[in-house]
């Protein structure tokens, strides 16, 4: 071979090798996508066992007159057994047991919140399609192996064998899985949703906002427009910068040592979360400001100056409505980033077994991803689902605000 | 009530920019009387006035609800020794009417079985402590709202009533935006310090248990034995000894960050090339924002993914080709914060590649080098120093990055340079030190802050080098 072949060669060789980094790079966003999705999106379906319910009057402490309260107290444990006895007749106490195990655990709330919503039902029958517990909607979804020995399963032979002989019924079901969207956290995956967490993120960027937004704007306004250079704005600048780059978990000992350390702040709560969040935040916002007021042309300025408006006049009138666009692109997407960052959030106590739904900034909460962080350390198969859903979720918020952080862009920045 | 009374502060401050405004017409056009500023300047004077008081009081009542309702329960007429406690009887006192004021309140409940028991061993004072407390919140609520509807009124008429043809408004008002601008660039520099006080106090603590040399110096680290407390003498001193060793948390945290490396620094620099110097524009257009979503992936999902795929699928390799490998091997950890990186790599050195003066390119390609020959001998040396700040700042991510580690490295310390055995790093153990039970009087928890101040320091020192690299490059060029 020639020295120019094999020059050649070694610049189609080099070429390849970039083409092959770059195609490695994107194929593990594909590989990483395609492993959430295809794991998360059974949680989205719930399997249901269809039963015939009959409200007997002796299994219920409560009768139709009852107030909503007292049906919310009242224990329907009892009506649970009966409903199974009737579904499954002749069992004895072990199969009974079994066959139990086979519906999930909250089944007398499922029984309370159907009394609830329907008070005249009591003594009538009803048709209802019961939630299957987690193991067996494992089973059914094919995510448990049946084909290993019996010891290595969840569902045992007896409970396989009712399953299919309600299969071959049809009385087992899937249905949409609207828990999932509206309980809070729970011990039994079958039960445990998500929108706890949703709203303690919600309350957490809610503060996030209402500090960074406009701390930040005021910030970039007067290190761009009004203060003349020297040493305490070379300060403020590296420190802003520094500040960037600080690692997120050491926001949250920030966070930690000095708003519930000093301060006494409650543990726990959104409010914490968020003011960390923000902290976070914060130097994107600046920055992003800065660059968007920069990008304000100075005739604009001049202009203003010129009729006569005073430098604030000038400042608030003009220049900031005309880089608001650029700033509010840089605030969606500091938010986007805050609203996916976990550390802090585990530092400040947001990473707790939470089961109410939080109603405001002072309630005890977690946060999208502290969630996400949570169900990933359990064991159960049904936690995993669960996980990668969250996953799904918390991915399509950051998408939709990255999305609108463009369009926001596009629609309203000036071309100068 | 908290929020209610917020929502009052703005609707109010919002009505008074109306009457400052139309006071001032009234003063114009009825009395005649010569406005030293436009009518809108009196408005906002209002407004200011209104708003700025009341908002701030509102965030002091905010930020320290819980010292007020410690205030209000554990109060000197209800407990007259309260002063003399110490702080671990008071919190115990506080628990205890916390758990109270959940059934004090609950009048249907059986006083017969189990909770009569609570209530009768609490004293009298007690109970109504914590009845008090069941109430708090509603109390609080209540005066909140009142104060904030008092307030703002009462603020906004005096500061109408102020309002005169001779009041010059607008350099008031300007003059108040100008402080309030001026404090928030400064809250950036209160951050700092807030980060660095908290972390240097706490750490300072954390020495008052733990020899310095002997943290950062040994390389032993089992935390447990904080736990080992010698009822006469506190903690035993021998045991914290043995602790606290920072070594084979450095080298843990320093092996993960090599695997990542070893992935990012290839892949990122290989596609920065490509796409800067090879890719069509329509390629390029696509192709970098789609690398870009591996930075903002959140790390949770990172650290699930490489916990859940990746670890089983490296322990399964390994044993197939028998070599033992662990289910929480630092390689699973490293590869998959190396495929969080590649873009930090990736785009700053796109940038820089790009910034390189195309006479550069020109002048090598004039004397017969091919177009892999250029990058080699030309542009990269050219763009070496933009490069190495690309690599620095990744690597200072990669130290300070938590999740991916938190969820698939071990928490075991392993003092080892083998990627496919088990190791923890910085990050990990100060989350592991924090979850849980929070003490500040306890070393477990402090080591937590003298990690972090190391974190801090370390990630400070590689950013700031890397900046000061990227920016003389600029120079260069510019």
């Amino acid at each position: 071979m020639s020295s120019l072949e094999k020059r050649l060669a070694a610049e189609k060789r080099f070429k390849f090798y970039g083409m092959f980094a770059m195609t490695l790079s994107l194929f593990f966003v594909l590989i990483l996508m395609y492993k959430i999705f295809s794991t998360g999106s059974g949680a989205f379906v719930r399997t249901t066992i269809n039963a015939d319910v009959y409200f007997d009057p002796n299994f219920i402490e409560v009768s139709s007159n009852s107030s909503k309260k007292e049906i919310m107290k009242a224990s329907y444990v009892d009506l649970a057994d009966q409903v199974i006895n009737q579904n499954h007749p002749g069992l004895d106490e072990e199969n009974f047991i079994k066959v139990r195990e086979m519906y999930t655990r909250k089944f007398d709330y499922q029984l309370r919140d159907y009394i609830v919503n329907n008070p005249n039902v009591i003594g009538k029958t009803v048709n209802l399609d019961i939630s299957a517990s987690s193991d067996l909607d494992q089973i059914v979804k094919g995510n448990y192996p049946r084909n290993v020995p019996e010891a290595q399963r969840k569902i045992n032979d007896y409970q396989l064998s009712i399953l299919d002989s309600l299969d071959s019924k049809g009385k087992m079901s899937k249905t949409f899985n609207f828990w999932f969207f509206t309980n809070g956290d729970s011990r039994d995956p079958e039960t445990a949703g998500i929108l706890g967490a949703l709203m303690g993120s919600f309350y957490a960027l809610l503060i996030c906002f209402s500090f960074a937004f406009p701390i930040g704007l005021l910030a970039s306004v007067y290190l761009e427009e009004f203060v003349k250079p020297g040493k305490i704005t070379d300060i403020i600048e590296v420190n802003i910068n520094n500040l960037a780059a600080v690692p997120s978990i050491v926001y949250g000992l920030l966070g930690l040592g000095m708003l519930i350390g000093v301060f006494g702040m409650p543990y726990q709560v959104p409010l914490v979360g968020g003011l960390v969040l923000g902290f976070m935040t914060l130097p994107t916002i600046i920055i992003a400001s800065r660059a968007s007021l920069r990008g304000v042309p100075p005739s604009i300025r001049e202009g203003a100056l010129a009729v006569g408006a005073t430098k604030m006049q000038t400042v608030f009138h003009h220049v900031i409505p005309l880089s608001l666009p650029g700033t509010l692109t840089g605030t969606i997407i500091g938010m986007a980033q805050a609203l996916g960052e976990t550390a802090p959030l585990l530092l400040v106590g947001m990473v707790a077994f939470v089961m109410e739904i939080p109603g405001g900034a002072f309630d005890p909460a977690t946060g999208l991803p502290s969630q996400i962080y949570l169900w990933s350390e359990s064991a159960e198969r049904g936690f995993l689902e669960k996980t990668s859903a969250g996953i799904m979720l918390l991915l399509s918020f950051l998408i939709i605000m990255n999305t609108v952080a463009v369009l926001v862009r596009r629609k309203l920045e000036v071309k100068w | 009530m908290l929020y209610l009374s917020l929502v009052f502060v703005f609707i109010l401050s919002y009505s008074f920019y109306f009457y400052g405004k139309k006071r001032a017409l009234s003063l114009k056009f009825k009395k005649n009387e010569n406005l030293s500023s436009l009518p809108d300047y009196y408005g906002y004077y209002v407004v200011l006035l209104v708003f700025f008081p009341a908002i701030i009081i509102w965030f002091f009542l905010l930020i320290f609800k819980s010292n007020f309702q410690e205030m209000f329960v554990m109060s000197p007429v209800l407990f007259p020794d309260v002063a003399t406690w110490s702080s671990g009887k008071f919190g115990l006192i506080m628990n205890k009417i916390s758990n109270l004021s959940m059934i004090v309140n609950l009048s249907e409940i059986d006083l017969t079985v189990g909770d009569k028991s609570i209530l009768k061993m609490a004293s009298e004072s007690e109970i109504i402590a914590a009845k008090n407390l069941a109430n708090f919140d509603k109390i609080y609520g209540w005066s909140n709202l009142t104060l904030f509807i008092i307030l703002p009124v009462l603020l906004g008429f005096l500061a109408t009533k102020s309002i005169s043809g001779k009041l010059n408004a607008q350099p008031i008002v300007e003059k108040i935006i100008s402080y309030v601008i001026k404090g928030s660039s400064y809250i950036a520099i209160f951050i700092t310090f807030g980060i660095f006080f908290s972390l240097v106090f706490e750490a300072i603590n954390f020495f008052r248990y733990v020899n310095f040399m002997d943290f950062f110096f040994n390389t032993a680290w089992n935390p447990n034995r904080a736990f080992v407390i010698n009822a006469s003498e506190g903690f035993d001193q021998e045991a914290l000894k043995e602790a606290f060793g920072f070594v084979p948390l450095l080298t843990g945290t320093l092996l993960i960050a090599s695997v990542a490396m070893l992935v990012a620094v290839p892949l990122g620099l290989l596609t920065a090339i490509y796409l800067a110097e090879y890719a069509s524009s329509k390629v390029r257009d696509i192709a970098k924002p789609i690398i870009e979503i591996l930075a903002g992936i959140p790390t949770v999902v990172y650290g699930f993914f490489a916990a859940l795929s990746l670890a089983p699928f490296i322990k399964d390799v390994g044993e197939g080709v028998g070599l033992p490998v662990s289910a929480e091997s630092a390689l699973a950890a490293g590869l998959a914060m190396g495929v969080m990186i590649i873009p930090f790599v990736s785009s700053l050195s796109d940038d820089v590649i790009k910034a390189v003066p195309q006479s550069l390119r020109e002048g090598s390609y004039a004397i017969g080098a091919t177009k892999s020959e250029t990058i080699k001998k030309v542009i990269l040396p050219a763009a070496l120093a933009g490069i190495m700040g690309s690599f620095l700042l990744a690597i200072s991510r990669a130290i300070g990055e938590t999740m991916i580690v938190v969820m698939a490295a071990s928490l075991r310390a392993n003092l080892t340079f083998n990627p496919l055995e088990p190791a923890t790093t910085i990050t990990t153990q100060i989350v592991t030190s924090l979850i849980g039970d929070v003490e500040f009087d306890n070393p477990k928890t402090l080591v937590a802050f003298a990690l972090g101040l190391t974190l801090f320091v370390m990630t400070l020192i590689l950013n700031i080098a890397a900046i000061t690299i990227v920016k003389k490059y600029r120079e260069k060029y510019e």
